[in-house]
């Protein structure tokens, strides 16, 4: 099964979440981290060989002896990526959603593709996980083509745990579409609770199973506890806040190390995933 | 000439709002953008009274119409979003659907359809208002769920912004922007004064902060550096400040590991409007940037 760890708010122990959780399977599991503006797994995990592969999209190159200004493409393109401001066509590859539109158009064939490099994707190992990391150049603004590149080496015959990223647009979408289950990680804060519930909305809207973890229980109230059971939502875990977990997570140390009872609190949240799981393959069967 | 300043942070949940607020409150006279579209969190510290309140339209969506498609798959087969899903319709043919999540409006599928079974309507992906606060304006905004461009809306708050502050004479605008490197922080950034990039430290603040500084330096900005809860870690504080200042960003102050914070969230209140030592360092931050 896919399990996708998602979040509104930053920062709220997603990355915490996944990679603990990860350490604690003992079959093959590959660890995705779709949080690919801000990648942050592998600073967890001691990694040996690294494996990098170039990603790109396609972007389309106008043949100026070929083209006759027909505006055949700039009328179909939604995102003003390509215009005729004289005799030929012109390309802004930044808004360039590579559709491939303008090419299949042009009654001239003046338009061909030429792949551009977007970022690159990460491959490693560690014991039994396999660490798939995305990571976008730097001002580059189409992020989800890399984020489905990393989703498309999943592989399904093994357990697979992805780090979305924050909030509840596009590439938090990406991310979690296809997932078996969500889980989403919040901290018992307003800001915490107001964007719980806007990526529970974002989760609803795709048809999507999902829980709840709360972190930090102790620095806000039981607001977080009372929407969710409200709302009739699985709260999958309540970790206690604990300074020691937040030091071991500034020297990139595996909190479930570090601290003995943060262990012994991700190993629950494990059993009732793959209860879940379990619920999930039979509801599949009925 | 308008002074635009930016909180960004690259790492989520470092404390850009909670930072943003009280630097607002310092300043005084001040227009407030929240430029987190999709987790827009601002407006929980200082509750805003609506003075206008505007749809967002943007991009179109497609949706086939399942009488009049024929099951031909032209849709799916040009479709290079994933969006186009088969099914077994009940003619025995074929049925295509559009899944609204992944569709990017690009209208191939609907160009290119025999049948012209797809409608292409224009896509409504939120609202954005401008607002009264007990501390001054405040333009800010709702990405619709699951919506796209949240670059375009991001612009869109910007330019009310300073509409706004034209308008009513206001020479500065402090923004709250979004996590990460990507669209919406290009948006929030682009143009600005300067960037403060606020960060903790930790080894994902430092990774993190690394690429924000990046940014900057793509986008010719000048960028000021702040570590919050510096006490968690000093030495990782300082390796922070050292590579920041190696890369040309100005060193602004420290904010102390003080549960203060979030006392002062659960009041709803900015952190410089309550007795906390937290609010101290923030306030020596602000004398730095103003």
């Amino acid at each position: 099964m896919i399990i996708a760890i998602a979040s509104g708010k930053g920062g709220t122990g997603k990355t915490t979440v996944a990679v603990n959780l990860a350490q604690l399977y003992t079959g093959p599991l590959q660890l995705l981290d779709c949080d690919v503006e801000e990648p942050n797994l592998h600073l967890f995990l001691p990694t040996g060989e690294v494996d990098e592969e170039i990603i790109t999209v396609p972007i389309p190159v106008v043949d100026e002896n070929l083209c006759d200004g027909c505006r055949a493409c700039s009328d179909l393109c939604e995102f003003n990526a390509i215009i005729v401001p004289k005799k030929v066509a012109l390309v802004f590859p930044e808004m360039c959603h590579s559709c491939g539109g303008c090419m299949m158009v042009c009654p001239q064939k003046a338009i061909k593709e030429k792949e551009q490099r977007i970022g690159i994707i990460r491959r490693s190992r560690t014991g039994s996980i396999q660490l798939i990391q995305g990571l976008i150049d730097v001002g580059v603004t189409s992020v989800p083509p890399l984020i489905r590149a990393v989703k498309k080496r999943v592989d399904p015959a093994l357990s697979v745990l992805i780090d979305a990223p924050p909030g509840t647009s596009c590439p938090v979408v990406t991310s979690v579409r296809g997932a078996g289950y969500v889980i989403l990680v919040t901290e018992p804060t307003p800001f915490g609770l107001h964007d719980l519930a806007l990526a529970v909305e974002m989760v609803r809207s795709l048809g999507l199973a999902f829980g709840v973890v709360i972190n930090r229980v102790g620095i806000g109230d039981e607001r977080v506890q009372e929407y969710c059971r409200r709302e009739k939502i699985d709260i999958l875990l309540e970790i206690a806040d604990d300074r020691r977990i937040a030091e071991a997570y500034s020297r990139g140390q595996l909190a479930c190390e570090a601290v003995p009872e943060f262990r012994q609190s991700i190993s629950v949240l494990k059993e009732r995933l793959e209860k879940l799981a379990v619920l999930h393959a039979a509801g599949r069967r009925s | 000439m308008i002074r635009e300043l930016v909180i960004i942070s690259g790492k989520g949940g470092t404390g850009k709002t909670s930072l943003t607020a009280s630097l607002a409150v310092l300043a005084g006279r001040v227009i407030m953008a929240d430029c987190d579209v999709d987790a827009a969190d601002l407006h929980l510290l200082f509750p805003p009274r609506n003075r206008e309140k505007q749809p967002f339209y943007s991009g179109h969506e497609a949706i086939i119409r399942p009488a009049d498609c024929i099951g031909c798959g032209l849709c799916l087969a040009y479709c290079r979003f994933d969006a186009v899903q088969m099914r077994g319709g009940a003619t025995g043919h074929a049925l295509f659907t559009i899944d609204p999540a992944a569709c990017e409006g690009c209208g191939l599928c609907v160009h290119f359809c025999p049948t012209g079974a797809i409608d292409f309507p224009e896509r409504l992906c939120g609202e954005w208002m401008i607002s009264d606060t007990r501390i001054g304006p405040m333009v800010h905004a709702r990405l619709g769920v699951a919506a796209e461009n949240s670059g375009k809306l991001v612009s869109l708050v910007r330019k009310q912004a300073r509409e706004l502050a034209e308008k009513e004479g206001i020479g500065l605008i402090i923004t709250d922007g979004p996590p990460g490197i990507g669209c919406p922080v290009i948006a929030s950034v682009t143009g600005a004064s300067q960037v403060l990039a606020v960060t903790e430290p930790t080894l994902s603040g430092e990774h993190d902060l690394g690429r924000v500084l990046g940014l900057a330096r793509h986008f010719d900005l000048p960028a000021a550096v702040c570590v919050n809860k510096w006490d968690l870690n000093p030495e990782m504080t300082e390796r922070i400040e050292s590579k920041a200042r190696l890369s040309g960003a100005q060193i602004v102050g420290r904010i102390r590991y003080d549960s203060g914070v979030t006392r002062a969230m659960m009041q709803e209140k900015s952190i410089v409007e309550t007795d906390t030592p937290a609010a101290d360092d923030i306030r020596a931050v602000w004398e730095q940037l103003k």
